[in-house]
């Protein structure tokens, strides 16, 4: 039996760094990724969060089509329980962007009967902790009803909102449910990280013509990222099933998604700077389907590979990416593929242990020098 | 299949009157008959006159009172409050000390010194009032603003300080968020965080305690108590929980906090219908609306909602309690962006439980000025002495990092734990284990 990863170095632990910062910082990621971003002054970017990149993907959608509307808990007056809708209530009206009782079962089942009758619903769940609750109609009727009706009733239905780690608010509120989405034939699943990556994929989604699941996460959404002059056009949409190569490099694949590409984008950036190794790291962006292409190609380049994602260490995202490259590319391979997961734990709230059950840089670092025998 | 199972019902030695009778197999629709006698409806006269209920045209459930905003008794001719006077000096305490704390903590929060914290401001009077009817024994299942739930069964400042700040003395070993608390005795199971689960949960506690008192008919009769808030009422689970506890016969009393408001939805987007009392009286449940902010109406519906409950060999009863949520839903909201302020301060003033209790503590000459003032300066040293001792305890023993997953270590966790001991000892240098209770022991 595969030991699952339950803890990380115990050093982690213990170091008095942690220990003599008793208090929780309040935003919990530096953006220092942005340095990585080589693109970042040219003429044309501009630097948007994540929470307005979404919310000006919603904008255009609703804008351009009429069968597009939103519904959830808080998302009207109170502009999102994470803002992420400001302002479309003021702009759309009531009827396309609709508060509903705190009943997830009750208001996904009306927007999966709103899209099996025709309309584009965007469903915000105020996180997708409490999807499960309605998790029965994501899974037994948006994904299913396409292909058991005989292809007569489509489910063009979007499901979004945070999913994943989160600051100090334990176990029932930072589940990863990637791979619970992913595993599910009729669901797309995608998972962005960078402002671009949300505008994007949320757009595609909704204009998809299948269900899918955007996985979002609250610590992302006041992060800012640059955005290229092509990304603030109304028209810029991300294809679902592609990964995007954040960084290229030749001795080690890091497939990595959502916030833990930034984590990894540091790591590799530590393990030039110490080890001088060039880590590529790719943005899987779609969970599924997903673009086994650019991870194979890449570990056929580097001959090794890490998967780096937050959620429980077994049957996960990164499971899935371990069978596949060596399913693909076992001959390639000049070292046993490793993970870094969360801890297989539900997550605890004492910010000591909440650090230790989810993947940190330092673990991705470590985990990458044992892997490459430096 | 089903004579089986009553069948092994009566078997339990208990008198037939006792053992809910199904009535469905021995109805039949009589030729000429006024009634309906249909399986699910079995006294229901006919009638030719087709009309809809329109429930706007019903009069609303009445709200029980006991004493006015004043604090003055609103029956004259009813007896006194039949407490005694030290102990309704308890319950007015035990609101203040919920009230400051909740201030103080509050404020904590947005200093960053923990995570997350939720106030229950307007609302001390049901949690309090309600508890002080209960037993230890009786069984709690509470939503997450119900901090007077605890504080009145018993619940020290330093428990909650314990619980909020992840230290060695709490219950959930750091491991749930704050305001999750939760302890054996008094019986109260931790608080979840997705809403309404505890409903069902309530439902099937109150089954255990029912089979229990068959089965032993000499333990002392035990109900649960399980809170929530309208909103959570809106979840499935409600409706589930309340059918099968109605059906089943289940000595649980639900009490319904509704205080307006859930998170920023107003009652009007909530439900349409006459409250949630309403849908008690739906699922053949005994309801009784009460007004919240007058802890004596509370206390005595609790009272005789805790003896019904145990009536007929145990049976379900809701109570709505009405209240303004006078604070934010917690640290992560700002209420006045969906409220006005001027709403919020007028109900603070005009009703709220804390004051309308002092009102008549006063009119009947057992507090006065000088007392409140003591008391609270009082209260709040003793909280922010919890508080400081709190922050400062040493964290729970190393080995709650990796137990309590399963019931038994796995030998995963059990390898990691020796690996770590093993470090831990060979370099003792290096590791600096003051602040975990036992240090390097502390791994068993």
């Amino acid at each position: 039996m595969a030991a699952p990863r339950l803890f990380r170095p115990a050093a982690r632990l213990l170091s008095s760094r942690l220990t003599s910062a008793p208090l929780r910082p309040q935003t919990a990621c530096a953006p220092s990724i942005l340095r990585f971003r080589g693109y970042a002054t040219e003429s044309g970017t501009k630097e948007v969060t994540v929470r307005d990149a979404l919310n000006e993907a919603l904008a255009e959608e609703l804008e351009s089509n009429k069968k597009t509307f939103i519904l959830g808990e808080e998302v009207a007056q109170y502009n999102g329980a994470y803002k992420v809708t400001r302002g479309l209530l003021d702009r759309f009206g009531p009827k396309r962007v609709i508060d509903t009782p705190i009943t997830e079962a009750g208001f996904c089942g009306l927007a999966v009967g709103a899209a099996l009758a025709g309309l584009h619903p965007i469903c915000e769940f105020m996180t997708f902790n409490f999807a499960m609750q309605a998790i029965d109609q994501i899974i037994n009727s948006a994904a299913k009803t396409h292909y058991m009706s005989g292809g007569i009733q489509p489910c063009n239905i979007t499901f979004r909102g945070p999913n994943g780690f989160a600051a100090g608010v334990a176990a029932q509120h930072s589940q990863d449910y990637s791979a619970w989405y992913g595993s599910i034939p009729g669901l797309k699943v995608v998972a962005p990280w960078s402002s671009e990556d949300a505008k994007g994929l949320l757009k595609a989604a909704i204009r998809d013509p299948n269900p899918v699941v955007v996985l979002e996460n609250e610590l992302l959404y006041g992060q800012a990222f640059p955005m290229s002059e092509a990304a603030q056009k109304d028209d810029f949409v991300l294809p679902i099933g592609k990964a995007k190569i954040e960084r290229p490099g030749k001795d080690l694949t890091i497939v990595t998604l959502s916030r833990c590409v930034g984590q990894s984008l540091n790591a590799a950036a530590e393990l030039k700077q110490k080890y001088g190794v060039d880590a590529e790291v790719i943005n899987l962006r779609s969970v599924k389907p997903l673009d086994v292409e650019t991870i194979v190609q890449s570990l056929k380049k580097t001959g090794r590979i890490m998967c780096v994602e937050s959620g429980f260490p077994m049957f996960g995202v990164s499971s899935e990416i371990l069978a596949l490259s060596m399913e693909y590319g076992f001959d390639y391979l000049t070292a046993p593929a490793v993970r870094v997961t969360g801890a297989e734990v539900p997550t605890p709230y004492a910010v000591g242990l909440e650090n230790m059950s989810f993947p940190q840089e330092d673990t991705i670092v470590s985990q990458a020098a044992k892997l490459l025998r430096l | 299949m089903q004579s089986l199972r009553s069948t092994r019902f009566l078997r339990s030695s208990q008198p037939l009157s006792k053992v809910p009778r199904r009535w469905s197999n021995s109805i039949s629709q009589r030729p000429g008959s006024d009634r309906v006698r249909f399986p699910g409806a079995i006294n229901s006269k006919f009638t030719t006159d087709m009309t809809f209920i329109n429930p706007t045209e019903m009069s609303n459930i009445p709200t029980y009172r006991v004493m006015d905003s004043d604090g003055v008794l609103v029956d004259k001719s009813r007896k006194s409050i039949d407490v005694p006077k030290e102990e309704i000096l308890t319950w007015y305490k035990n609101m203040l000390t919920v009230s400051v704390m909740d201030v103080i903590m509050f404020e904590a929060q947005r200093q960053g010194r923990l995570s997350f914290y939720m106030v229950s401001a307007g609302e001390e009077g049901i949690s309090v009032g309600s508890a002080a009817a209960l037993t230890p024994d009786d069984v709690v299942f509470a939503q997450y603003r119900e901090a007077g739930v605890f504080q009145q069964r018993g619940f020290t400042l330093k428990d909650f300080m314990s619980q909020l700040f992840a230290n060695r003395f709490d219950n959930s070993k750091g491991r749930n968020m704050p305001v999750h608390y939760g302890c054996n005795y008094p019986r109260t199971h931790t608080i979840s965080s997705p809403l309404a689960t505890q409903i069902p949960q309530a439902s099937g506690a109150a089954y255990a305690l029912k089979l229990q008192s068959l089965q032993n008919p000499d333990t002392p009769a035990r109900i649960v108590a399980c809170y929530f808030g309208e909103g959570a009422a809106s979840e499935g689970d409600f409706h589930a929980g309340l059918n099968i506890a109605a059906t089943r016969s289940c000595p649980v009393v639900f009490i319904c906090r509704n205080n307006g408001y859930a998170i920023s939805t107003p009652t009007l987007e909530q439900y349409r219908g006459d409250g949630i009392a309403s849908r008690g009286v739906g699922y053949g449940i005994d309801t009784i609306r009460v007004d919240g902010n007058d802890i004596f109406a509370v206390y005595e519906a609790m009272r005789e909602a805790r003896r019904l409950a145990l009536q007929d060999g145990g049976k379900p009863v809701l109570i709505e309690a009405m209240s303004y949520r006078v604070s934010h839903h917690s640290t992560s909201d700002d209420s006045f962006a969906y409220r006005a302020r001027v709403e919020v301060e007028d109900w603070k003033r005009r009703d709220n439980p804390i004051i309308r209790l002092r009102k008549w503590l006063e009119n009947e000459g057992h507090w006065s000025e000088d007392l409140e003032r003591e008391t609270r300066d009082k209260i709040r040293k003793e909280v922010l002495r919890e508080f400081g001792e709190a922050e400062r305890e040493k964290k729970p023993p190393l080995r709650e990092a990796f137990e309590g997953v399963y019931d038994e270590l796995t030998e995963e966790a059990e390898a990691q734990m020796k690996e770590l001991k093993r470090i831990l000892e060979t370099y003792p240098e290096e590791y600096d284990l003051h602040q975990f209770q036992d240090g390097v022991n502390g791994l068993r």
